[in-house]
């Protein structure tokens, strides 16, 4: 995998602030029109270096599958933000037709097959698709996306034990944000309680398994691109546990229609009574950690920087009115797509 | 033409004409091709054919992301309780994708399992739960009942682009029956008039087809001429076929080896009652099975079970020569 450059640096530095710039207006839609986001979502701020990183390691025919905090990964693949944001309002203009909602973004064409709402599913379902690119043999990748709680799944380890005993070329990305709703991982995972990472889960299936700091794109790059680069060559699979900090909560409240929906403070805060732990992180934010040392070595002028912001700005706005302005779906199509 | 093939592999002949005919159609399971002797390795090879670990969720959902990524997998998983395992795989990501994402996508594969091994395996291998996979949108269910249909249900379930769950009837797997040669196909949601008549309307699926035209013609015997309907498919569900039947007999009897609340004759008979309710002459009669585990001892186990006399009796109540109990 080559090493990123100037222009590709830049490239990772906009895909991040496009990201963390679409989720805090999803994150204000809450309260700047309320009611016109329903259910739960997920957002992925903080996690902004670890998507882009390891999206930015893929080639053309590549595919992912995602949990159901997605809407970063599409953003750098190419989907139009304004289909996004009008599904997400549920809209007749959504990237799904407003059938699926914040938890069920796709794009088939990009190579982004799904998401699952149910923890730990589509790990089976990414490996199912390497199995595919492995037999029609056009070099494809696989790159299967969940989270730490998802390792405590049955599907997480039946998963990986078919991929390695079949060689296939996935690149298991498992996001370790050190919370599965409100438990800490230390919690519930033995190795996180043995103080070891859980990428040593990896030894049980004889695959290797990697610790990348998920807050810089440019390792989780190398590092993925590493573990893509081995699946292509027919190697086989590989683990990287990417260390990560969600900074918002794990989802919107979860309240009955009435109930003003919005973000609740992060669990450290609100669950755990530890306000120092989320404003460490704050403090090592990635998106501006990125900013400041494409600055600091000369790759990107703060004017250059400031002038990608407001572009960035701009496109969310547009896709916030797009989103507001377009119609509900008619209400009788909701008996389409139920059988092909 | 037509050859005799037993029940199970007249299922086989179909999977092996679907894999030549169409190279995205993939085969795998537990304990299947273990050896280079394996017909269908022999065939099409380990690329499309593959055994599995003893792992139900990865098998049903590695289906799940190979059809997204365009193959059509048949998924072989010998007991249809082997799904429970998995049935998030089944219920909740298989039949989901393509609406949830607008059409846009499509979720082709079939899962294959027996069902109903009634023959002493006892509480946890003998059910017929195939009710638990209808009422789920999006998914398909097939019940063939003769070595004919298990061929042409399953190359339609294998050429259809929704998941299809095909049970095939453990009590059946090697009864002989005469199939078609080559490509055949059976429609699906189209349901198979086994014998005509005008007094009662029978409605059957799987092992109790049988029982049914049994119960059928010593019924002829006195005089009484049953029409034996197999729906062959119940999602779709040949609804038409079972309410013009209706309403030329006036009487329904439902057999179902499922316990009463998990069969499909509880959903055919709301369905009568709603849309045919005029054509009834006397009130619709289940005889499913009742409602207990599969126990393992002979005896038992048969007094659970539909069978002739029941049929028998179930069609005495509707035409009126018998008294109906509760």
């Amino acid at each position: 995998m080559t090493e990123p450059n100037a222009d590709r640096l830049i490239w990772m530095y906009e895909q991040m602030l496009r990201i963390r710039e679409f989720e805090e207006r999803v994150k204000r839609t809450f309260t700047e029109h309320p009611g016109v986001i329903r259910g739960h979502t997920h957002l992925a701020d903080g996690a902004e270096a670890s998507i882009v990183g390891a999206l930015s390691t893929l080639s053309d025919g590549d595919q992912l599958l995602t949990t159901y905090r997605c809407h970063g990964y599409p953003l750098v693949l190419g989907t139009d933000p304004r289909a996004m944001m009008a599904e997400i309002y549920g809209r007749c203009d959504g990237l799904c037709g407003g059938y699926g909602g914040s938890m069920h973004l796709l794009d088939p064409a990009r190579g982004f097959l799904g998401t699952s709402g149910i923890v730990g599913q589509g790990i089976p379902q990414a490996t199912g698709a390497a199995y595919a690119a492995q037999i029609r043999k056009r070099n494809q990748v696989v790159l299967s996306f969940f989270g730490d709680g998802a390792s405590k799944q049955g599907a997480f380890a039946e998963s990986l034990n078919i991929a390695s005993v079949w060689k296939l070329p996935i690149v298991y990305v498992m996001e370790n944000n050190s919370y599965n709703v409100v438990t800490r991982v230390e919690q519930e995972d033995a190795n996180a309680a043995a103080g070891e990472p859980l990428a040593v889960k990896a030894k049980a299936f004889s695959m290797p398994g990697v610790t990348v700091d998920g807050g810089d794109p440019v390792a989780v790059h190398d590092t993925v691109g590493a573990a893509v680069a081995r699946a292509r060559s027919g190697e086989g699979p590989t683990l990287v546990e990417s260390k990560i900090y969600r900074l918002s909560a794990h989802g919107n409240i979860i309240a009955p229609p009435g109930v003003p929906l919005h973000f609740p403070e992060h669990e450290a805060i609100e669950v755990f009574g530890a306000p120092e732990e989320y404003e460490a992180a704050l403090r090592g934010d990635p998106v501006p950690r990125f900013r400041a040392r494409l600055v600091t070595d000369g790759t990107l002028s703060s004017e250059a920087a400031d002038r990608i912001a407001g572009e960035v700005r701009d496109e969310m706005e547009a896709a916030v009115r797009f989103g507001l302005d377009s119609p509900f779906p008619e209400a009788a199509r909701a008996l389409d797509h139920v059988y092909a | 033409m037509a050859h005799e093939l037993p029940y199970i592999a007249a299922i086989n002949e179909a999977i092996h004409l679907e894999m030549a005919r169409d190279e995205r159609v993939v085969y795998f399971g537990q304990n299947l091709a273990t050896t280079e002797d394996d017909e269908f390795v022999k065939a099409f090879g380990h690329d499309r054919v593959r055994v599995t670990p003893i792992s139900e969720t990865a098998e049903i959902g590695m289906a799940v992301g190979a059809a997204l990524a365009g193959l059509r997998p048949v998924v072989e998983l010998y007991m249809a309780e082997f799904m429970l395992v998995a049935m998030n795989q089944v219920v909740n990501e298989a039949p989901r994708f393509r609406y949830m994402s607008g059409g846009q996508v499509s979720v082709p594969l079939v899962l294959k399992a027996g069902y109903g091994f009634t023959a002493g395996w006892a509480g946890q291998h003998t059910g017929s739960i195939y009710g638990m996979f209808v009422g789920v949108p999006g998914l398909k269910v097939a019940l063939p009942a003769t070595a004919a249909d298990a061929k042409g249900l399953m190359a339609t379930a294998i050429r259809d682009d929704n998941p299809v769950c095909f049970f095939h009837h453990y009590l059946l797997t090697l009864e002989p029956g005469e199939v078609p040669d080559g490509e055949y196909l059976v429609p699906f949601g189209q349901a198979d008039v086994r014998r005509a008549g005008g007094d009662v309307t029978i409605v059957a699926t799987g092992w109790t087809v049988g029982k049914a035209l049994a119960a059928a013609e010593s019924l002829a015997g006195e005089g009484i001429e049953a029409e034996v309907i197999d729906p062959r498919t119940v999602v779709p569900l040949d609804l038409e076929t079972i309410l013009s039947s209706v309403q030329k007999t006036g009487r329904l009897v439902l057999v179902d080896q499922a316990t009463r609340y998990g069969s499909v004759s509880a959903l055919i008979a709301a369905d009568v009652a709603e849309y045919g309710f005029s054509a009834l002459k006397a009130p619709i009669k289940q005889v499913t099975a009742l409602d207990a585990t599969i126990p393992y001892s002979e005896p038992m186990e048969a007094y659970l079970l539909p069978d002739e006399s029941k049929i028998l009796t179930a069609v005495r109540q509707v035409l009126g020569s018998a008294a109906v109990t509760a």
